[in-house]
């Protein structure tokens, strides 16, 4: 990233925090700040970093904004006065708006989609370009998204302010899973695709790390920032030489990243014996579990099951009941394992149970009814990269020598 | 979630039925369409979208000797029906995917009635999920 748009990304919430609440408008504050980030890109590479930064930005949003205020006043023909909010001052360099722009762009009437999009322009600091981009869709497809998802947010009539205590948590949670389905964009697409959309896990990691600073002892947001740079450290060994996914029991441990693991390890073992133990905190712990393995071989599954044991107690996740099949698998046995299998509901024709099923009929030796469910499996899922690995398995098997 | 929605037409003689229409039939038609389009596009959902030239226009195309193209002129009679359009939408759920395509099928056609054509909705192919482990 260039200095100037690692400055930018890093200042956009702070001054659109400040611009809102001077003007109480935040959907207008957004477009305003967008325009004064423009401007710096253009100008700061070539004139110099201002020596304020970020005074620069609120002054030429707030500009903007008054512009706006005249014109439409002038075009209703009528006098008013402009609604700027004296009383309020423009946030100190060390008040931070972040937590209130989280809660706004992952308002509840917002479809997940559309919170993504403004939650990654208002607190990333991205372009509508940029997100466009790693969404793969047009521009001006993204710019509609953000702009409807702007007017459902004016439409709700909240104020710019934190919400009530009583509220807090439930939005918490709506935040949470907006940055993690961030991460899984980015983390998801790192097969094969632009660097763009890697950044978007990187991004997601950005966003946690500053919601960690605004509530620190939320052992939740923590849980997520763990099982973020967890999973993230794997991204190098996740992938072959022609983009083809490794799995975990495969990959090249020496290219996992030690430092992120570090910090993700830190990060969860001071937070689980807080207490108030989360669904991100346990997947994080799981997380932790494989990467301070030093070989598949050495991996604690006694200890990953006894955490999935937990996990399912808390939400029910048919992906988690498939996990969860897993680790008895490993545990008990692939029979166990399968046992489980046949009796989850809900989850019927979907491939995750077939590749499930596969890989513990392969453990068992199960060869032709492993091959089937492989099979079965690829022509269900819809990731390329995924369907290959399921075809490339099956076809594995089928060369391998037959078992007496 | 991104989705393909393909309108078929039957092949018929090569041409589109809709060149017989009556021309306030076609104009409600093609309004039906524009609508369509402009409310997707407002709602941050199209990705793209083309209308198909007519089957007598189309060719058939395979390698030859060398790699060269071989190409054979349409209409195909083997061919039952044929890509008249297609949409690309990016969406929160498949539902929603199906939800378009409904409103596609209700197109009115030469009698001013909703041709209630099928759509074969297929989604896209994507990047994999996260968190193996």
């Amino acid at each position: 990233m260039m200095p100037t748009e690692d400055l930018l990304r890093t200042l956009a919430p702070q001054v659109l925090g400040a611009v809102a609440r001077r003007f109480g408008d935040f959907s207008a504050a957004e477009d305003a700040v967008q325009e004064a980030l423009f401007a710096a890109a253009q100008r700061w590479p070539e004139y110099g970093v201002p020596d304020d930064p970020r005074a620069w930005l609120i002054h030429v949003a707030s500009r903007r904004m008054t512009d706006w205020l005249r014109s439409d006043i002038a075009r209703r023909r009528r006098e008013a006065a402009v609604a700027v909010d004296d009383s309020v001052e423009p946030a100190a360099p060390e008040q931070d708006d972040t937590l209130t722009l989280l809660f706004m762009c992952c308002h509840p009437a917002l479809t997940p989609s559309s919170a993504i999009a403004l939650t990654l322009r208002a607190v990333g600091g991205l372009t509508t370009a940029e997100i466009a981009h790693a969404f793969v869709v047009p521009e001006a497809t993204m710019a509609q998204r953000i702009s409807r998802a702007k007017e459902k947010i004016r439409a709700s009539g909240e104020p710019f302010r934190l919400p009530t205590p009583e509220e807090r948590q439930q939005r918490l949670r709506a935040v949470l899973h907006v940055i993690y389905l961030i991460f899984n964009e980015g983390y998801a697409s790192s097969v094969g695709e632009t660097l763009q959309r890697r950044d978007l896990a990187n991004e997601a990691i950005r966003l946690t790390r500053a919601l960690r600073a605004a509530i620190p002892d939320d052992g939740e947001i923590a849980g997520l920032l763990a099982l973020m740079l967890l999973t993230d450290a794997r991204r190098l060994a996740r992938t072959g030489p022609d983009n083809e996914l490794i799995p975990l029991a495969e990959q090249n441990r020496a290219l996992w990243d030690e430092r992120a693991i570090a910090e993700g390890v830190a990060l969860i073992s001071d937070t689980l014996p807080k207490g108030s133990v989360g669904p991100y905190q346990l997947q994080a712990a799981i997380a932790a579990v494989h990467d301070e393995a030093e070989s598949a071989a050495d991996t604690d599954w006694p200890q990953i099951l006894a955490l999935y044991d937990l996990l399912r107690r808390m939400s029910v996740n048919p992906m988690v009941e498939l996990n969860h099949a897993i680790a008895v698998a490993m545990v008990h046995g692939p029979a166990s394992g399968l046992a489980l299998l046949d009796s989850l509901d809900g989850l019927s024709g979907h491939y995750r149970l077939d590749a499930v099923r596969a890989h513990l009929l392969e453990m068992a030796g199960s060869r032709e009814a492993a091959i089937d469910h492989y099979v079965r499996a690829a022509a269900g899922t819809t990731s390329i990269p995924e369907r290959n690995y399921l075809t490339t398995r099956a076809a594995r098997l089928r060369s391998s020598p037959r078992p007496d | 979630m991104k989705y393909m929605l393909m309108m078929n037409t039957p092949r018929g003689t090569g041409d589109y039925q809709i060149s017989q229409w009556p021309k306030e039939a076609f104009k409600a038609h093609i309004d039906f369409m524009h609508r369509l389009n402009k409310d997707l596009h407002a709602a941050g959902e199209l990705v793209g979208g083309e209308g198909l030239t007519p089957p007598g226009q189309a060719k058939l195309v395979r390698a030859g000797k060398n790699g060269a193209p071989v190409v054979t002129d349409g209409p195909f009679p083997e061919a039952k029906e044929f890509l008249a359009g297609y949409w690309i939408v990016d969406v929160d759920t498949p539902e929603r995917a199906y939800e378009i395509a409904g409103r596609a099928s209700m197109a009115p056609g030469g009698d001013g009635k909703p041709l209630n054509m099928v759509l074969e909705v297929r989604a896209v192919m994507a990047a994999p999920p996260p968190f193996d482990g």
